[in-house]
């Protein structure tokens, strides 16, 4: 049932696996949505989405499924009118099947037909006009198995298309950029605590655990030492194209700085070359190759740029844009060698995706680095990537 | 089965009634998110008076082990009272102490079962809850004892998203996000709290304190909490609310920063 509705959420992203479905068929089952597609769509919802961040895209999905049901308010507000409350026509199941049975499509467009054929006056029974009562695929109280039912609980289903039309987590959405909070939530993630380093430490609690276990007899425990702390390098481009960006990298680096005491944060300029720099005002240089030997192997490394430039930037010795910038390596050495100094490391792009493939220095940077989008999403699966042991 | 209606002094909206009565129904964890201050945490104590079950609550810190919450064995207890001789120490059982989730699985009747912000302990936290959450049973290795949970208690799980939780935890639980009330839901929660404060003034104060906290450069917004507390502090300041469209007074008691102090009084 609504396998249209998990398809469309999968296309839109939501990870929905089959066991959730099945869960859902179970809620409907034990009628917990009470044929009421606002219910359904609450009900829907909790089931299948579990993060406010992916709501917006339920919302889409789910008027991609349901948006069509009851389009024209008016027309059908004016049928309602018309529509008197009459006991339900009772029908064999033999005569069910002699009932037409026609596609929604076509029901809809027939629909339209008639109403426009039908005179003013009120119908009850027959077989062809939109009434009440009858055996024709339209109006209320009747049976057709494919048939358009108004006036009949209009104001419950159109409420749920009106929730999802609003749209109103659009701003929880976690691929688009948020702020400063939303930013320091995810790179929450790098502040796991990890057990690192040599069995050295003394674990007390343990220690009198097996202790006492051991009837008096003193026993040790030792384990690895807690270290919460990550070291974390920031590299960010603060070249001419990041501008638009400028807001974004800006509450990425204090987001990152409220959370990270061992912060070590270098500019550069499109590419990076034989210099780092320490601030954009001043460009304070200190060499990249100092930078690189007296930073830990096991810092985690954010390169922040839209790898966008024009590719003897990257590819040429004295390629830089900077005209006093004279590189005797290219660029690609260097991101290599930083590639190749440290355990892990990403790049985040504050360009959309979908351009990536378009820009021959995106793609080439892309296959030195695993390149992540510059947004909730993106900046989530970069964090998950970095501290994978 | 008994259905969750929702009591008089705790508003809620439709969808979270259904949905709790979902989980009920499907015996799924809820789990909650939402703003501070949207009653996350009181739900779970408003449903186990509506049902009428007790309440078990489990609060976790950043220390709290999965195996805590079932029981932990007070070896130290044991090895105290070998030395005295007063008690029969071969009885391993009286050393067992069971934690919020093992009392939860041990009960009689059906409980309301509430962990609290599960988003502060270790990110393999929720992991290591799976088996017994599924299954709602466990075993005390110590004495080979097995509980199985008689009638599955009703899971309410809180978080206020510090951490992520993990794929497969998640897709176990049903999902809610308790939106910040809307200003008309808030008149009807500081109505249940100040029964005799004027219509208009209730109005004013309520419009006051969007246009507050809607202001984008807010390091820390107010919430539901600051706004009663704001209310009374009006309320005992007598001030209508004619004082209160030219100005906005106690602003202290909304906003807790010096930053944001001064950024709405400038």
């Amino acid at each position: 049932m609504f396998i249209n509705l998990f398809r469309a959420l999968r296309r839109q992203g939501i990870p929905v696996t089959f066991n959730e479905w099945m869960l859902l068929q179970e809620a409907l089952e034990k009628n917990l949505a009470d044929s009421s597609l606002t219910r359904f769509y609450h009900l829907a919802r909790a089931i299948m989405v579990k993060t406010e961040g992916h709501f917006d895209r339920f919302d889409q999905a789910f008027l991609e499924c349901f948006g069509h049901i009851e389009s024209d308010d008016d027309l059908i507000a004016r049928i309602a009118e018309r529509l008197a409350r009459l006991p339900p026509l009772e029908l064999t199941e033999e005569e069910k099947r002699l009932v037409e049975e026609l596609e929604l499509e076509e029901v809809r467009g027939r629909f339209l037909d008639r109403l426009r054929n039908q005179d003013d006056e009120e119908h009850v029974g027959g077989n062809q006009a939109i009434g009440v009562k009858g055996r024709s695929p339209f109006g209320a109280w009747g049976y057709n198995p494919a048939g358009v039912r108004i006036g009949q609980g209009v104001s419950r289903h159109r409420r749920a298309i009106q929730i999802a039309e609003k749209r109103s987590f659009r701003n929880y959405r976690d691929d688009v950029a948020l702020d400063t909070r939303a930013i320091k939530n995810v790179l929450g993630y790098m502040r796991q605590v990890v057990r690192e380093g040599p069995k050295d430490a003394l674990d007390v609690d343990g220690t009198v655990q097996a202790t006492c276990r051991n009837a008096g007899e003193l026993e040790f425990i030792w384990e690895r030492e807690r270290r919460k702390r990550i070291k974390l390098m920031l590299l960010m481009d603060a070249g001419g194209t990041m501008t638009p960006h400028a807001e974004l990298v800006s509450r990425l680096f204090s987001a990152a700085r409220d959370l990270v005491k061992n912060l070590k944060f270098y500019y550069f300029h499109n590419c990076v070359y034989q210099e780092l720099y320490t601030d954009i005002e001043q460009m304070t240089p200190v060499a990249t190759r100092k930078v690189l030997d007296q930073t830990d192997r096991d810092t985690r490394v954010i390169l922040v740029g839209d790898a966008y430039m024009a590719p003897a930037e990257l590819m040429s010795p004295n390629g830089a844009i900077d005209f006093w910038c004279r590189n005797d390596r290219p660029g690609i050495e260097w991101l290599q060698d930083i590639r190749k100094r440290f355990r892990k490391v990403i790049w985040l792009n504050p360009e959309p995706i979908k351009w990536w493939s378009s820009v021959p220095t995106t793609r080439m940077i892309g296959r030195i680095f695993p390149m992540h989008e510059l947004t909730l999403e993106g900046m989530r699966d970069g964090t998950r990537a970095l501290m994978k042991q | 089965m008994n259905r969750f209606k929702g009591t008089g002094s705790y508003i809620l909206s439709d969808s979270l009634r259904e949905i709790v009565n979902a989980a009920i129904v499907l015996q799924r964890p809820l789990l909650l998110k939402g703003e501070p201050g949207t009653g996350k945490t009181e739900l779970a104590q408003v449903i186990a008076e509506d049902l009428g079950l007790d309440l078990i609550r489990w609060n976790i810190k950043s220390t709290t082990k999965a195996t805590d919450g079932l029981y932990v064995y007070d070896t130290v207890q044991r090895l105290n009272d070998s030395r005295f001789h007063d008690k029969d120490v071969s009885d391993i059982r009286q050393y067992i102490r069971f934690g919020s989730l093992g009392e939860a699985l041990r009960s009689e009747r059906q409980v309301v079962l509430l962990i609290d912000e599960i988003d502060k302990a270790d990110l393999e936290f929720p992991n290591d809850l799976l088996y017994e959450l599924d299954q709602m049973s466990f075993d005390v290795v110590e004495t080979g004892d097995h509980f199985r949970a008689r009638h599955r208690p009703i899971v309410m799980i809180t978080s206020n998203s510090e951490k992520e939780l993990p794929d497969a935890f998640l897709r176990r639980c049903l999902f809610h996000y308790i939106e910040f009330p809307d200003p008309e839901m808030m008149k009807r929660i500081a109505r249940v709290h100040y029964p005799d404060l004027e219509a208009k003034l209730l109005s004013q104060v309520v419009a006051r304190f969007y246009q507050v906290r809607e202001r984008r450069d807010l390091k820390k917004r107010p919430s539901t909490s600051e706004l009663l507390d704001w209310v009374q502090a009006i309320v005992a300041g007598g001030i209508d609310e004619r004082e209160l469209a030219r100005r906005l007074p106690f602003l202290g008691v909304l906003l807790k920063t010096e930053e944001d102090l001064a950024s709405v009084t400038l």
